[in-house]
């Protein structure tokens, strides 16, 4: 399965959810996550599972004006 | 005896500043915590980034939280209404925050907001029960509408973002303030002075928000302090009422027993 990660084409040889990739990815609080392009809450993450083309945005603090 | 004043309102919560802050641009975060220190700020601006981008991540918001200030996250960059309202989400259980400083730019020239796409954007996160600070151009229209979908402060810009121009409409702004009396008006972005800090405090602008100004100084620590300066003398200046403006010289020395007086 083909998917998207914060850009990055990433290949899944088994049928994940979107938290078991994100701890996968070595992902490190704090971060919210959205699923092609909608938010998914941190509660929900091991209920959603991902399909083919899925896009997942992984986003942390940074600076800001 | 002075003129009282009342602290900066912000949906409710009271500020003694009136200098909002952005974090970013800064030579160093050493630099950026000094010059939060002295800019004497209570609010700061920060945003999200991808994980894997160059300096998104937990240290810097621990930088952050140690300093104490409040929080105040943007949207910065987003095109689009689905965009604004997601990454708004995303922000709110990062920091954990309803607050949101929403920018929807319109135009990658100057950076404009959009009008029309911020009014449906405001509309939808204050249904989500958001408290929205919208970034918007200084048209008073735009301003009503959205203070008729609820929010409490508005923000128009000086000038295009990160410019340093100042107030290029100084008229445009004094209109709101006149049109809106009651919310909480900002000027957020396009400063570069402090003398522009001033002017939009003396128009009766509740605050300032900038970033680039201070960030983007030789000294960013004493362009903070200076700054800070600059919003309490123009919100003393406003307090105080300032004298009509004459056409005509007046002397301020007493004539009255003036001598010589026109003797040639």
């Amino acid at each position: 399965m083909n998917i998207s990660y914060n850009g990055q084409a990433l290949t899944l040889s088994q049928p994940q959810s979107l938290l078991e990739v994100i701890e996968a990815q070595g992902a490190k609080a704090p971060f919210a996550v959205a699923l092609n392009g909608l938010f998914v809450p941190r509660s929900t993450l091991a209920e959603q599972r991902l399909q083919e083309g899925d896009s997942i945005e992984l986003l942390s603090p940074i600076q800001g004006g | 005896m002075m003129h009282s004043d009342t602290p900066l309102t912000i949906y409710g919560e009271q500020f003694n500043s009136r200098l909002l802050i952005g974090s970013a641009l800064y030579p160093s975060p050493e630099i950026m915590q000094h010059s939060l220190v002295a800019s004497q700020a209570q609010i700061v601006t920060v945003s999200l980034r991808r994980q894997n981008s160059v300096s998104a991540g937990g240290d810097f918001w621990q930088l952050i939280k140690d300093t104490g200030l409040r929080v105040l996250p943007n949207t910065a960059g987003c095109h689009s209404v689905k965009e604004v309202v997601t990454l708004a989400q995303m922000c709110r259980e990062v920091f954990a925050t309803d607050w949101i400083k929403l920018e929807l730019i319109g135009d990658e020239y100057n950076l404009q907001p959009d009008p029309i796409a911020l009014l449906e954007a405001t509309e939808i996160l204050i249904k989500q029960g958001f408290k929205v600070l919208p970034y918007c151009t200084d048209d008073l229209v735009v301003c009503q509408r959205l203070a008729d979908l609820g929010c409490e402060v508005l923000m128009p810009w000086g000038a295009p973002i990160g410019t340093g121009k100042g107030l290029l409409n100084p008229y445009n702004l004094k209109t709101i303030r006149e049109r809106l009396p009651d919310h909480t008006l900002i000027v957020d972005a396009g400063l570069g002075l402090p003398s522009h800090a001033v002017q939009a405090l003396e128009l009766g602008y509740d605050a300032v928000l900038l970033n680039s100004a201070i960030a983007g100084a030789g000294c960013p620590v004493t362009m903070a302090s200076a700054f800070n300066h600059a919003v309490i003398a123009g919100r003393a200046a406003y307090v105080a009422q300032a004298m009509p403006e004459k056409e005509v010289a007046a002397p301020s020395t007493p004539t009255m027993g003036m001598p010589f007086w026109h003797q040639n």
